[in-house]
């Protein structure tokens, strides 16, 4: 008669090159209703993390408001966590990025936190670049408030109570390429099989990279004549290739048929294969992504998978150039110079 | 593929200590009545498919235990065993719970031969439905073996008393004192049918040079054994060997150490590893001081006088060939002379049938036993049925209780003129266990805890009573807190595949990775690559594998990986459309009766 997740793993379940189990990088038990799409993206990000042996205490996890903002409570039990305010966790990530550049910044939001509310704070922060993995947990609504129709509701989705939406929606992996975005995909909670890797990528990517999930809201937007429900999405997904990610520190075992398959590979040396990539479609330019997105969405379909990525990425660090290690660990010499430093500072503006 | 006509089968075993249970007892339900203090309803339970769960209780061989799935993710698995002493020891009287017994009979009479739990089983199936029955035993008292055998500091006589008693107190006729040297004489008193429950009352000799030299002082175990219960035997010397590494040289051995052995000491042929003795009869044993020599094989009884003064051993080490068969092949060291003042052979036991004629239709087989059918547990004769251990030789209690249930619904059947092959099945019961939201009406919270231990009686107090009994028993509170550490197997996780929306909630929340979903066609793919593929390491292929019809959405199948399943229900908890439920199999076998009075 309780709620509680017993402690037995699998007695043969791996561990990864840190010697840790998946279940390092679990979370709390999960208070979101029974089958809603974010508990499947929180288990997402716990089998990339877990996978890439990425050290728990070296990953900070940011969110706003919403039942998606909710989530990292839900996983990396044992990272860094700051839950802000409604559309303001890219400010709160820019702060914390700022001061400790050495950490992994996971964002994640709702399409209410970031394409309503946030959206201010959400263009600012594409276009700054910053270090980060944005995650939209999009269900095309507003789950926690009991599913208003958000700002990327699709035009025509019927809601729960039978009525169609009038607004077109924003679509927020297309705006964040006009606005500058070095890494851009969009994904379905229901096919870990191309979420793990986007996630894993995502996170070797040096620069702000951009996932739009979309993840049914179970309770307020599943229903027939939903635009995000799960029958919709699995009946109208169409990824612009399959993905495969290998880090840097592994080989590459497996051969791919140089004819059919794109290697990416990112700044840190991991590597992102594409395999049978829709016809016409460049990786590497945002245009043909727009236009393909547009497609798409105007045939009511949903073009899934990587969108663009700029493997030589600029970001926030590099253009204001700031100190290369993070501000904890400067000492007092390095912050406070001394008398010497300030003179010769003044002489040298005089 | 896991068709809906296998599924209860299936459900069946993924219940590993029921399944192992040769009675099959539906121990989950007998351990979740425990943990409600129901403790007379866990005992009817039990002794409806068991017939002895106080004697059971405490010397079990527990099948179940090492099949235990909790045995699978701990050290130790549940102590299903001391539970069922529990339901026994703290029971209300049973007496107005025992089936009613017809006055009026039907009219057929049937002859038990030995009164040991196969014949007693028998006699408790088939007295509540009008036969009328005779048991014959050449000993005075009922309990075969678990009487004469099995030592008191094991299992006191009260016990078997008050669980022999419930069966002969329902109007069984005892010819005990009874000898029987013709088969053909009882069936010549005309008997409907006759049942041969003699067991394997032999104990194998050791013929190496000395052995009849000094007759007083070289014993035969089971022999010995039943002297000391019958108190014919009362004492013994300071320092004994026992030969052989079964359970019945345990029993000597520790019996010894109660009759004046000061220095007792086991010895074996084989590697200790292969002790035929169960673990917990080794450990006790040693536990009271009892060294156990391995690599001993006995060539040589040294005696003066009709006085035993020692045994000679040589020391051999273990080799398998390539198909794994073990000889045994001197070391070429001195031989091993132990000085002794008894020694007891404890190498085995045999069945002997002097007294079955053998030109009255019953066929025996190269080994001189009868031939008996494996499902009616009938003979060639057809009014003439065998079941524990005097069927296929030695065994342990609950096989010969299993097969004399058996024995018991063919019997019914004959009787009733109907084919033996037409057996009832099973009984059984599946319902959901869903309360409301987080609740469910099973215990499906998953405690962390160890095995407890069961108290023992202080060492020097044991060793100075033959009749004191070594475990205590788990009190109330002890054996709540061993009960919950069962993961009610029984709640089994019911899949509809139709409900399904491929969510993927039931796979992420799992705590031991049971549950995938994947593409599979059961008549192109094969079940040991999908075994391959699976979320969870499916490595364990004596545990079924469950895989759904396919899923509306993708044509993709649910399977689940049975063996390390907590059955916390998180699954089900956490399934949106209540595709995954849990429900409660209640599975009993059938009994005499089933199909012939129903
Ligand atoms: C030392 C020892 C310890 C054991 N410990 C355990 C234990 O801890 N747990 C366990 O499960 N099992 C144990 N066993 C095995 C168990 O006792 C037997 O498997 C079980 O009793 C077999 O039951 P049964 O009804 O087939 O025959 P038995 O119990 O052997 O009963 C046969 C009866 O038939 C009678 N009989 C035989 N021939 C005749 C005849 N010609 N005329 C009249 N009567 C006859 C005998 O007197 C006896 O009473 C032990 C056995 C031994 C030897
Ligand atoms: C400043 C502020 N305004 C409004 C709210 C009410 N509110 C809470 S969650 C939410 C929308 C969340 O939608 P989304 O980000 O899509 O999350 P979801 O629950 O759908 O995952 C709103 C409007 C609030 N908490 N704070
Ligand atoms: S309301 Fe919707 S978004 Fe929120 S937890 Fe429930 S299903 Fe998920
Ligand atoms: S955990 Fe309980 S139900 Fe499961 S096998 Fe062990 S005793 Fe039986
Ligand atoms: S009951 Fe369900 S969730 Fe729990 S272990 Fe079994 S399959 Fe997994
Ligand atoms: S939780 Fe239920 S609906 Fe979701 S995948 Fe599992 S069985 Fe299907
Ligand atoms: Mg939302």
């Amino acid at each position: 008669m309780t709620y509680q997740k017993p402690n037995f793993r699998h007695p043969l379940a791996p561990t990864n090159n840190l010697g840790l189990s998946r279940r390092e990088y679990e979370g709390a038990l999960s208070t979101l209703c029974a089958g809603c799409g974010h508990d499947s993206i929180s288990n997402a990000i716990i089998t990339a993390c877990f996978e890439n042996s990425i050290e728990p205490h070296k990953v900070a996890k940011l969110s706003g408001i919403g039942c998606s903002s909710k989530t990292p409570t839900y996983f990396l039990g044992n990272s860094h966590g700051f839950n802000t305010v409604h559309g303001r966790m890219p400010s709160v990530t820019t702060g914390a990025n700022m001061a400790n550049r050495d950490l992994t910044y996971i964002g994640v939001s709702g399409d209410g936190d970031s394409a309503s509310i946030g959206l201010g704070q959400f263009a600012h922060v594409v276009r700054r670049n910053l270090n980060m993995l944005y995650i939209v947990e999009n269900n095309g609504c507003y789950g926690l408030t009991k599913g208003q129709n958000s700002a990327t509701t699709d035009l025509g989705s019927i809601s729960k109570s039978g009525n169609a939406n009038k607004f077109s929606p924003i679509d927020l992996c297309n705006l964040s390429m006009q606005l500058g975005a070095t890494f851009v995909a969009r994904s379905f909670s229901g096919d870990k099989d191309q979420l793990v890797p986007l996630i894993k990528a995502a996170m070797s990517h040096r620069g702000f990279a951009f996932i739009d999930v979309i993840s049914p809201c179970v309770t307020f937007n599943n229903n027939p004549g939903s635009k995000k429900s799960y029958d919709f999405v699995r009946e109208h997904q169409e990824a612009t290739s399959n993905i495969d990610f290998v880090p840097m520190q592994q080989e590459i075992t497996t051969q791919y048929d140089a004819g059919t398959t794109q290697e990416v590979t990112l700044h840190d040396g991991s590597v992102i294969h594409l395999h049978k990539p829709i016809d016409g479609f460049d990786i590497h330019n945002p245009r043909t992504a727009m236009r393909a997105m547009k497609d798409h969405q105007e045939r009511d379909e949903i073009l899934t998978g990587l969108l663009y990525v700029d493997t030589d990425p600029v970001d926030l660090h590099d253009v204001i150039n700031t100190n290369s290690k993070p501000l904890n660990s400067l000492t007092k010499e390095e912050l406070c110079p001394g008398n010497k430093t300030l003179q010769s500072i003044n002489e040298s503006l005089r | 593929m896991t068709t809906p006509d296998t599924m209860v089968q299936h459900y069946h075993e993924v219940v590993d200590c029921q399944y192992a249970c040769p009675a099959h007892t539906p121990v989950p339900e007998y351990i979740r009545l425990i943990a409600e203090g129901r403790y007379t309803d866990s005992y009817m339970l039990n002794w409806e498919s068991n017939v002895f769960p106080g004697v059971l209780g405490r010397v079990c061989d527990r099948p179940c235990e090492p099949a235990c799935r909790r045995g699978r993710l701990q050290e130790e698995p549940v102590a299903i065993c001391r539970l069922k002493r529990v339901a026994s020891d703290f029971k209300d009287d049973i007496q107005s719970r025992l089936p009613k017994i017809p006055e009026e009979k039907n009219g057929k009479r049937i002859a038990l031969i030995g009164a040991g739990p196969a014949s007693l089983t028998v006699a408790r199936d088939l007295m509540p439905l009008g036969y009328e029955i005779t048991v014959i035993d050449e000993q005075q008292k009922g309990g075969g073996m678990i009487r004469s055998q099995i030592p008191s500091f094991r299992l006191p006589d009260t016990v078997i008393d008050e669980e022999v008693g419930y069966i002969l107190d329902m109007g069984v006729d005892t010819r005990f004192g009874e000898e029987v040297t013709s088969l053909k004489s009882i069936l010549d008193e005309k008997f409907d049918a006759v049942f041969i429950g003699t067991g394997a009352p032999r104990g194998r000799n050791l013929e190496i040079p000395g052995r009849y030299d000094a007759e007083d002082h070289i014993h035969i175990g089971v022999e010995w054994l039943a002297n000391v219960s019958f108190k014919h035997t009362n004492s013994i010397g300071e320092k004994v060997v026992i030969l052989g590494g079964g359970n019945t040289a345990m029993d000597c051995c520790r019996t010894a150490r109660r009759l004046g052995g000061k220095e007792v000491t086991v010895t074996v042929r084989s590697p200790f590893a292969e002790m035929k003795a169960s673990p917990w009869e080794i450990e006790d044993a040693q536990h009271e001081g009892i060294p156990v020599l391995d690599n001993h094989v006995p060539v040589q009884f040294h005696c003066e006088d009709g006085k035993l003064n020692a045994i000679e051993f040589q020391l051999v080490r273990a080799e398998y060939d390539a198909k794994g068969k073990r000889s045994l092949i001197p070391t070429g060291e001195d031989n091993v002379i132990i000085e002794c003042t008894d020694v007891i052979v404890a190498v085995g036991q045999e069945n002997s049938f002097p007294w079955i004629e053998r030109d009255i239709g019953i066929e025996f087989n190269d080994w001189d036993m009868p031939e008996v059918d494996k499902i009616t547990y009938r003979t060639s004769h057809k009014k003439v049925f065998v079941a524990g251990d005097a069927a296929w030789g030695p065994e342990n209690i609950i096989t010969a209780v299993a097969q004399a249930h058996q024995a018991a619904i063919s019997i019914d059947l004959f009787c009733n003129g109907k084919r033996l092959s037409s057996r009832p099945g099973p009984n059984w019961t599946l319902v959901s266990q869903k309360m409301g939201i987080h609740e469910w009406s099973y215990q499906n919270n998953v405690v962390d805890d160890e095995r407890y231990a069961v108290p023992l009686i202080a060492t020097d107090k044991a060793l100075a009573d033959l009749s004191v009994e070594v475990e205590l028993g788990f009190d109330a509170n002890l054996a709540l807190q061993e009960a919950h550490r069962c993961f009610s197997c029984d709640a089994q996780t019911v899949f509809n595949a139709s409900k399904c929306i491929e969510c993927d909630a039931c796979i992420d929340i799992c705590p031991t990775d049971c549950l995938t979903m994947t593409h599979y066609d059961p008549s192109v793919d094969d079940v040991g690559d999908l075994r391959q593929r699976l979320t969870g390491p499916a490595a364990n292929n004596e545990q079924p594998i469950y895989v759904s019809g396919s899923l509306p959405d993708t044509g993709r199948v649910m399977v689940k990986d049975e063996n390390v399943c907590v059955h916390c229900g998180l699954c089900a908890e956490r399934c949106p459309t209540a595709a995954w439920d849990m429900q409660k199999l209640l599975y009993t076998e059938a009994q005499a009766g089933d199909s012939c009075q129903k």
